[in-house]
């Protein structure tokens, strides 16, 4: 029982590690074949995640959304629920964050918390209608929250069209709301680093406390392995379900607040998605849908992101490469995933024997 | 057993990852040193050297990044630089938080100008330039106010103006079409000014005005140009960047299955004629030349003489060349183009001016 346990826990590490790995290995055979230095190519790589403190500071910048975004897809997953709608979420959420940032004056102290919970909110509010369609007609999650990401991006371009009186963005958000600091800016070089780190780490704590310490986590789990059964057992199905979204809308929400109260201090009408609640996705599943799992994938993702940036800048390495390769690494996190799936039935099946 | 086996395949993974990290640690110290010099041989080269950062749409958008690209590359060469290091050189945007990153890299690279290509960077080129405030910036199509950044902008307006024109001129069914990207101040001046151009010509057409929200969906393009052609338009302008790809293929396949189809298409930002071949035929009418290139290429003249116009904002239009009509090709007819070179000569002259916005009608 014990070795199995053990063993368990090093599955969970090793594919991970050997799948960046693997990833790597392939991505330094591309640049080989594209006639580009591996060598010069990874190194610009490191120095662009950890290089000087400048980079450090944004590359955690750039983790700091994907934590939320991993939390929002992570916790649905965990009730059985696939949330694709996080991009919407987050969306909206950026909005609603931007928007009471630039709109009222407040006391820092007022002001920037209801900066977030506004964005919480909306978030949580567009993860609450594929949820309680989902709970009362059956309508699948999936269906509607990709929808939803569609009426996130156009409603928001039409709002900010509206708000800034025929423009393309919004003013920048007050002084008092933003996430950004002198001293954090000046520890590393003028990043645009924010205290959305803090924000992002509190709500993993908050996800693992509302899962492993609370009777509605404990409810919101055992939908997610049965929902039958969890029914059988008394349980509300469709509040947990609802409950869900809701919850998982918030983070996402939240790290669309980061954007808007830290990275861009503002909001522009967007052409298309962001791509970090997509990301999202893969940011959970390489965390095993656990709160400390989905750092270790947003940390992975960030700096990935993050640090692609200086490959064409430092070794002259085409973006397109840069992002096969970048590609090629989520590629084969994604593949780990399988071959988890597949150690574990393995082992399953000579235990049977 | 089992465990013995995946504490075997553990330790040489981390083994394999202390190795790898190692690799990249010492690589890293190494390059410090190497990298200095590097930024020192820079005064040999060339005592000014030019960067510039693109926007999402990527070097190769066949639109305005990459005419800035072809200005950028041009002066260089006339220089007789290298690409690279104290030369010319770019960095690719992915992702709008690139933005400040990007200038930045370049900032620090020691680039003397930097130019940022596209409305969307305002913010970030207003950041790095508050920080940076030893190198010139110059903001394509957007306006930063900074003692060391150069705005530019172009009349859109005049250019579609005589895109219009053109349009009003050649249309057989009086039905005309234009499909812009987002709705954003640049594009309603491609479309105030086309407007006004048609209707200069022909004021009872109504043009059929389509924003699409994107500059990089084909599939909307070209979806919004089979509505407005299965209407009777036989004339698109469309000032869509990507998105305008979509309407080149629509206007192709109906060419393609009936070579007596007329449709046309009127490109934009650079010579969109190449886009428009279908066989021996082409759909491409003309296109309204916007000279981002011409603009880089004078503002980094400017800088290298010492006489940088930090703080202003530069207007280009069609008597600084900043925009044109592309060759047409024979598609349109010699007294058309007298016509239009007509209204290209009262415009210069300041007798016809072009509205910068759309009259909102509702």
């Amino acid at each position: 029982m014990v070795m199995n346990i053990m063993s368990n826990r090093m599955i969970n590490i090793l594919v991970p590690v050997i799948s960046i790995i693997l990833g790597l290995i392939v991505g330094a055979i591309v640049m080989l074949v594209s006639g580009y230095s591996p060598v010069t190519g990874y190194i610009a790589l490191w120095n662009g995640i950890f290089g000087d403190s400048y980079a450090i500071g944004e590359t955690i910048r750039q983790i700091s959304p994907y934590i939320l975004a991993g939390l929002a897809v992570a916790f649905a997953f965990r009730t059985g629920l696939f949330n694709i709608g996080v991009e919407g979420q987050l969306i909206v959420g950026w909005f609603a964050a931007a928007y009471v940032g630039m709109a009222f004056e407040l006391p820092k102290i007022i002001h920037l918390p209801l900066a977030l919970l506004a964005a919480a909110a909306a978030g949580a509010l567009w993860g609450f209608i594929p949820g309680i369609l989902r709970a009362t007609l059956k309508v699948h999650e999936v269906i509607v929250t990709i929808m939803m990401n569609y009426i996130a991006l156009h409603v928001v371009n039409a709002l900010i069209k509206t708000l800034s009186g025929g423009g393309f963005k919004l003013e920048r958000i007050h002084q008092s709301a933003s996430l950004r600091s002198d001293f954090l800016s000046n520890l590393t070089d003028f990043s645009t680093l924010h205290y959305g780190i803090f924000v992002a780490l509190a709500m993993v704590v908050v996800m693992w406390f509302i899962l492993e310490k609370t009777k509605t986590g404990f409810e919101l789990k055992s939908v997610g392995f049965n929902d039958h059964a969890s029914r059988y057992a008394g349980m509300s199905v469709n509040k947990n379900i609802v409950l869900a979204m809701v919850i998982s809308g918030a983070f996402a929400g939240l790290g669309g607040a980061m954007e808007a109260l830290g990275t861009f201090g503002n909001m522009s009408s967007m052409g298309g998605f962001t791509g970090i609640g997509f990301d999202g996705i893969a940011v959970a599943l390489l965390g095993a849908n656990t709160p400390l799992g989905v750092i270790f994938g947003a940390t992975l993702f960030g700096s990935l992101k993050y640090g692609a940036n200086n490959m064409p800048n430092a070794a002259g390495i085409p973006v397109e490469i840069v992002s096969i390769i970048i590609a090629l690494v989520i590629f084969f996190v994604a593949c780990g995933y399988i071959i988890r799936i597949g150690l574990v039935r393995l082992r399953k099946n000579k235990e049977a024997k | 057993m089992k465990k013995r086996k995946f504490g075997l395949a553990m330790s040489v993974v981390l083994a394999a990852g202390t190795m790898l990290a190692a690799c990249g640690s010492d690589k890293a110290n190494e390059k410090e040193p190497a990298d200095k010099p590097a930024t020192g041989n820079e005064g040999e080269k060339s005592e000014f050297s030019i960067a510039m950062v693109t926007d999402v749409g990527g070097i190769d958008d066949k639109s305005f990044n990459q005419s800035a690209w072809t200005g950028v590359k041009e002066f260089g060469e006339e220089q007789s630089w290298e690409k690279g290091e104290g030369g010319y050189d770019y960095l690719q945007s992915t992702d709008p938080a690139d933005y400040t990153t990007n200038l930045n890299n370049l900032a620090r690279r020691d680039f003397n100008l930097i130019f940022g290509v596209g409305f969307l960077m305002e913010d970030a080129i207003a950041d790095i330039a508050a920080q940076q405030k030893d190198t010139e910036f110059a903001i394509i199509d957007g306006v930063v106010d900074a003692p060391n950044v150069t705005s530019v902008l172009f009349k859109e307006q005049e250019g579609g103006f005589l895109a219009g024109v053109a349009a009003a001129l050649m249309t057989k069914s009086d039905k005309i079409g234009f499909i812009g990207g987002m709705d954003i101040p640049v594009i309603e001046r491609f479309e105030a000014g086309f407007l006004e151009g048609v209707k200069a010509v022909k004021p009872e057409i109504k043009v059929d005005a389509k924003y699409t929200g994107a500059f990089d969906k084909a599939e909307l393009g070209k979806a919004e140009a089979n509505r407005m052609y299965s209407s009777g338009v036989d004339i698109i302008f469309h000032a869509a960047g990507g998105t305008g790809n979509g309407v080149f293929s629509e206007a192709k396949e109906r060419k393609q299955a009936d070579k007596d189809a007329y449709v046309w298409v009127i490109g934009v930002d650079s010579d969109q004629y190449e886009e428009g071949k279908v066989g021996d035929d082409n759909i491409t009418l003309t296109s309204m030349l916007k000279r981002v290139d011409v603009a880089v290429k004078d503002i980094a003249k400017l800088a290298m003489e010492g006489n940088f116009p930090g703080g202003e904002t530069k207007v280009y239009g069609l008597q600084d060349n900043g925009v044109s009509l592309a060759d047409s090709r024979g598609a349109i007819p010699q007294d058309v183009l007298d016509q239009i070179d007509e209204f290209a000569q009262k415009i210069a002259d300041g007798e016809v001016e072009v509205p910068e916005f759309v009259e909102k009608k509702k």
